[in-house]
C-alpha cells in the first residue's frame, strides 16, 4: 500500500526509477544529478534492480547509447543537467524523431557561463524544440509520481516518444522531503512491461534513421509534431490512472487560489511552492492574487492555461531563464505569443528571477506583485525585469 | 508532379523508418554507366569468382544454369572496370555498348 | 569472460571455396563506381552473416545505403549521429543483454557490428569508442577508412596519411599539404586490452572476411581497421581500387596483422617489399610529392614496419 519515507529527492526518484523495472540506465555524472545516478547505480549492484548500467564516457554518449537500447526495445532511462544535457542536445532531436521512449530526469541547473552548479531553468530553456514531452515537479512527492507517469505515457502506443521530467536542482534534489513511494504491486498495475511496436530485431529488419531526403523530412516532421500535440490527452488519461492508482491527481495546470483573483503568477518548478506562500501572505493583506503553475511544458496545454488565468487582468510570469536578445524571457514570451490572439488578454509582467539558484523571498514576490500592477495601469509597454540586480 | 512518388505523412511509418529491408533493389544503378559494359569470354573462365567477390555492387550473380559460371546483371553494373583489372585470365573485356542497350530489368534479385 | 584464443579454438576458417553467398547488403546502393569502402563493407556483411544489428555513423557508406525510402540494408540498421556509433552500438547491446537475462526477448546470437569511417573512428568518435572498448561491451567496431571525410567533399583527417592532398590539407605555395603522420587507431584500439584487433584489405578479401568472422565469435569488443579505396577522392582510376589495396600492403605502407589477447600476429610477412614509391604513384592525391618528400615517407614506412616486427616478437615471447 506504499510506505512513507522522509527521503532525499534524487534517492526517491531513483527509487521509482527501480520500480519501473528499467532495463537500461546509461548516465554520466553531474551535478546536481549524481545522486539520482549513484543510488540507480546502488540498486542494480545489490540486485534490487535487474538492468544494464553502462557508465558512459560523456552524456553525448549517454544520450546516444540510450537511443540504442531504446531501439533495441529496452525500457531506458537517464539523468543529467546543464553541460550535460547541453551536450546531449544534438541527439535529443534525433531521439524524439525516431520516436523513442526514453525518460530522462533533469536536474535543472544553470547553464555556463560563467560555469554555475546552483539551479535555474537555463539548461532546459534551451532545450524547448527537441519534440521531447516535458514536465516540471514542484516536490519531492511530484518528482516519483512524474518519473512513473513518464515511463506511462512515453512508452504508450499512441505515444512513442521520450520524456524529460525537470526537478530544481538542490532545491529539490538534495532535500529530504517527506513522500509516499509506492509499492512495487502498484506500480506494476500502473505501469505494464514496455512492448515497442518497431525494434531492431533481426526478425523484423527495419532501417532507421534514413536520410530525410527533401521529398519526405517536411512529413517526417510533420508526424512528429502530430504526435507531440497528440500524446496531450493521453498524458492527461494516465494522469487519471495514477489517481486511481495511487490517490494524487496531477493536472497540466495547477491553480491556487485564482478563483477572484486580479494579479496571477505564473511559475513553473519547485519555486511555486514559495510564491504560493507569498500569495497566502499577500491574501491576508487582503489583495486578490493567486499562482498558476504549470505542470505540463511541452506540449504546451494551451486550453488549461487559458482556462486557468480566465478573469485576471495581469500575470506575472515568474521566469527562471533569460532569452537575450529577446525583450522577455521565454515562458513570458511564448505565453504573450498565445495570448495573441485571445480577446481580453491579461497584462503580461515578466520577471526573471532565481539564476543560479540565487533565493528569490516571499516579500521580493510581493513587490513583483506590486511592480506589475503598477506597470499594467500605468499603461507602460510589456515589462520584464530581471529581480534583484545589484546596480 | 514535383511531388510524385512522396509519401503522405500518416503513412510513414514510426520515426520515419523503412520497413522493407533491401529497398534500394529498386534502384536501377546500371544507368550510371557510360558507353561500355563488361563481357566475359565463358573460353577463358576458369570459374575462380573473384569478379562475383570482388565487385562492389554485386553485379554478379553464380549462373544457376551452368555452374562455377557467373551472369552478369546490367541494372545494377557501375562500369567500374574492377572486374576486367582483377579477372586472373583476362577473360572479362569491354564492349561498346549503346545507351538504350543499358536499360536492362533486375535478374537474380 | 573467455580469451581470445579460447574463443577461436574451434574456428572455421572461410575458405575461397565457402565463400558465404548471403548478401546483407544489397544492390542498388549509391557508392561510386569502384568504391573499395562498400566492397569493404559488402565483405564484412556477407562473413558476419544475416544475424546482425548493424550501426552506421553518419558517412559515405550510411549516405549511399540509407537515402529515404531506399535502404541497402537486409539487416536491422540504425543510423544515428557522426561521431557516436560506438556509443550507440554499446547502447543496443546493453539493452539486449538486459533484455535477454530478464526473459523479455530470446537470445538470438545477433552480432552487434558498427560501422564507421576514419573521420567518424579516429576524430570526433575516438572518444566513443574509447568508451565502448573500456567498457567491454559485446561488440565489433568496423572503421572503414577511405582516410579523409570523403562524404562531405575529400576533407583531411587524422587518418589522412603524410603528404596526401586533401580540400583541406592542399599542397600550396606555402605548404606541402598534410604534414602529420597518419594515426595509428588499430594500435590505439590495442592498447585498451581488447581480446581482438585486426587490419584488413579488400585485396585479401578471404582474409577480410576471416579477421571479421573471428571478431564477431569472440566475447567483447573487437576492433578491425580495413583499407578502404577511394577512386573519387584520391582521383586514381576506378578500376584500380583493389591493385590499391593490394600495393598498399605490398609497400608495407599498410601491414596487415591480428592482435589476439594483445599478441600481434603478422598476417602477411613482406619478404619482398615493393618501394613506397609504386604505391603512391598510383594515385594523383600524392602527385606533388618531392623526392625527399618520398624518401621521407619510405624512411618511416620501414621504421615502422621493424617496429611492428619487434611487438610481434615481444608479444609472442611474452605468451
Amino acid at each position: 500500500m506504499g510506505r512513507r519515507v522522509g527521503l532525499e529527492v534524487s534517492l526517491a526518484c531513483a527509487e521509482a526509477v527501480g520500480l519501473c523495472n528499467v532495463d537500461v540506465i546509461a548516465a554520466y555524472p553531474i551535478t546536481p544529478q549524481t545522486h539520482i545516478v549513484e543510488h540507480l547505480s546502488e540498486l542494480v549492484a545489490d540486485g534490487h534492480l535487474d538492468a544494464e548500467f553502462v557508465p558512459v564516457e560523456s552524456e553525448h554518449s549517454a544520450m546516444s547509447a540510450c537511443v540504442g537500447s531504446s531501439a533495441a526495445g529496452a525500457r531506458t532511462f537517464t539523468s543529467t543537467s546543464s553541460q550535460g544535457l547541453a551536450l546531449m542536445h544534438e541527439i535529443l532531436f534525433i531521439a524524439s524523431a525516431l520516436r523513442l521512449p526514453i525518460v530522462m530526469a533533469v536536474a535543472n541547473r544553470s547553464l555556463s557561463g560563467p560555469i554555475s552548479i546552483w539551479n535555474d531553468h537555463s539548461d532546459i530553456m534551451a532545450e524547448r524544440d527537441i519534440g521531447w514531452i516535458q514536465t516540471f515537479a514542484e516536490n519531492g512527492q511530484e518528482v516519483v509520481d512524474l518519473t512513473l507517469h513518464a515511463f506511462k505515457v512515453a512508452e504508450d502506443s499512441r505515444v512513442c516518444l521520450p520524456m524529460a521530467v525537470n526537478l530544481d536542482g538542490f532545491n529539490l534534489t538534495h532535500v529530504i522531503e517527506p513522500m509516499e513511494l509506492p509499492d512495487q504491486e502498484q506500480v506494476d498495475a500502473y505501469l505494464p512491461p514496455f512492448k515497442p511496436s518497431q525494434r531492431l530485431d533481426t526478425a523484423a529488419p527495419i532501417s532507421m534513421g534514413m536520410v530525410g531526403v527533401p521529398e519526405v523530412y517536411t512529413e517526417a516532421k510533420k508526424a512528429c509534431l502530430e504526435a507531440l500535440e497528440n500524446s496531450y490527452p493521453v498524458i492527461v488519461e494516465h494522469w487519471k490512472g495514477l489517481a486511481e492508482q495511487f490517490g494524487r491527481e496531477y493536472k497540466p495546470i495547477e491553480t491556487y487560489r485564482t478563483d477572484d483573483a486580479e494579479l496571477l503568477f505564473v511559475t513553473m518548478g519547485s519555486m511555486g511552492e514559495t510564491v504560493m506562500s507569498a500569495v497566502d501572505q499577500m491574501r491576508d493583506d487582503g489583495q486578490k492574487v493567486g499562482v498558476v503553475r504549470i505542470r505540463l511544458w511541452r506540449p504546451f496545454p494551451v486550453d488549461d492555461f487559458m482556462n486557468a488565468i480566465a478573469g485576471a487582468k495581469v500575470l506575472a510570469v515568474i521566469d527562471r531563464a533569460l532569452s537575450p536578445g529577446v525583450p522577455a524571457g521565454p515562458v513570458a514570451t511564448e505565453l504573450r505569443g498565445m495570448l495573441y490572439t485571445k480577446d481580453d488578454r491579461p497584462y503580461v509582467a515578466d520577471f526573471v528571477c532565481g539564476l543560479s539558484g540565487r533565493d528569490v523571498t516571499r516579500s521580493q514576490f510581493t513587490e513583483m506583485a506590486a511592480q506589475a500592477k503598477e506597470a499594467a495601469s500605468s499603461g507602460k509597454e510589456m515589462f520584464c525585469q530581471m529581480v534583484g540586480v545589484k546596480e | 508532379m514535383a511531388d510524385e512518388g512522396m509519401t503522405p505523412w500518416k503513412d510513414l511509418a514510426l520515426g520515419c523508418a523503412m520497413t522493407e529491408p533491401g529497398s534500394s533493389r529498386r534502384f536501377n544503378t546500371g544507368d550510371w554507366r557510360s558507353r561500355r559494359r563488361p563481357v566475359t569470354d565463358r573460353e577463358k573462365c576458369i570459374k575462380c569468382g573473384l569478379c562475383w567477390i570482388i565487385c562492389p555492387d554485386m553485379a554478379y550473380s553464380p549462373d544457376p544454369e551452368d555452374e562455377g559460371f557467373y551472369n552478369w546483371d546490367s541494372f545494377y553494373c557501375k562500369g567500374c572496370g574492377i572486374c576486367l583489372e582483377e579477372c586472373p585470365k583476362d577473360a572479362i573485356s569491354w564492349q561498346e555498348e549503346r545507351e538504350e542497350d543499358k536499360y536492362g530489368p533486375a535478374c537474380g534479385s | 569472460m573467455i580469451s581470445a584464443a579460447e574463443a577461436l579454438k574451434d574456428f572455421k576458417k572461410i575458405t575461397p571455396k565457402t565463400i558465404p553467398l548471403v548478401e546483407p547488403f544489397s544492390k542498388g546502393h549509391r557508392a561510386c563506381q569502384g568504391c573499395g569502402e562498400v566492397l569493404a563493407l559488402r565483405l564484412v556483411a556477407k562473413a558476419v552473416g544475416m544475424d546482425m544489428i548493424a550501426v552506421s555513423a553518419t558517412g559515405c557508406m550510411e549516405i549511399i545505403s540509407s537515402p529515404y525510402p531506399q535502404t541497402a540494408w537486409e539487416v536491422p540498421w540504425i543510423h544515428v549521429a557522426f561521431e557516436n556509433a560506438a556509443a550507440v552500438a554499446s547502447g543496443i547491446e546493453a539493452g539486449r543483454k538486459a533484455m535477454i537475462r530478464k526473459g523479455i526477448i530470446k537470445d538470438d546470437g545477433a552480432k552487434i557490428v558498427a560501422f564507421a569511417g576514419d573521420g567518424a573512428t579516429a576524430d570526433i568518435g575516438l572518444q566513443a569508442l574509447s568508451g565502448a572498448l573500456e567498457r567491454g561491451h559485446d561488440f565489433t567496431y568496423i572503421c572503414l577508412d577511405n582516410e579523409a571525410y570523403m562524404n562531405t567533399g575529400i576533407q583531411r583527417s587524422s587518418s589522412t596519411p603524410y603528404g596526401a592532398m586533401t580540400t583541406t590539407s592542399p599542397p600550396g605555395k606555402v605548404s606541402k599539404g598534410q604534414m602529420t603522420w597518419k594515426k595509428n587507431v588499430p594500435m590505439i584500439a590495442a592498447a585498451h586490452n581488447i581480446p581482438y584487433v585486426a587490419t584488413a584489405s579488400p585485396a585479401w578479401h578471404v582474409d577480410l572476411m576471416n579477421k571479421v568472422k573471428k571478431a564477431v565469435s569472440i566475447p567483447g569488443p573487437a576492433y578491425i581497421h580495413i583499407f578502404s579505396p577511394c577512386p573519387t577522392g584520391w582521383r586514381c582510376p576506378p578500376e584500380t581500387s583493389i591493385e590499391t589495396a593490394r600495393k598498399v600492403v605490398q609497400s608495407k605502407v599498410f601491414p596487415l596483422y591480428e592482435v589476439i589477447d594483445g599478441r600481434y600476429v603478422l598476417t602477411r610477412d613482406i619478404k619482398k617489399p615493393i618501394p613506397v614509391e609504386e604505391y603512391l604513384k598510383t594515385q594523383r592525391r600524392f602527385s606533388h610529392l618531392k623526392e625527399e618528400d618520398i624518401a621521407y615517407i619510405q624512411k618511416r614506412v620501414d621504421g615502422e614496419w621493424d617496429r611492428l616486427l619487434k611487438l610481434v616478437q615481444v608479444t609472442n615471447e611474452e605468451a
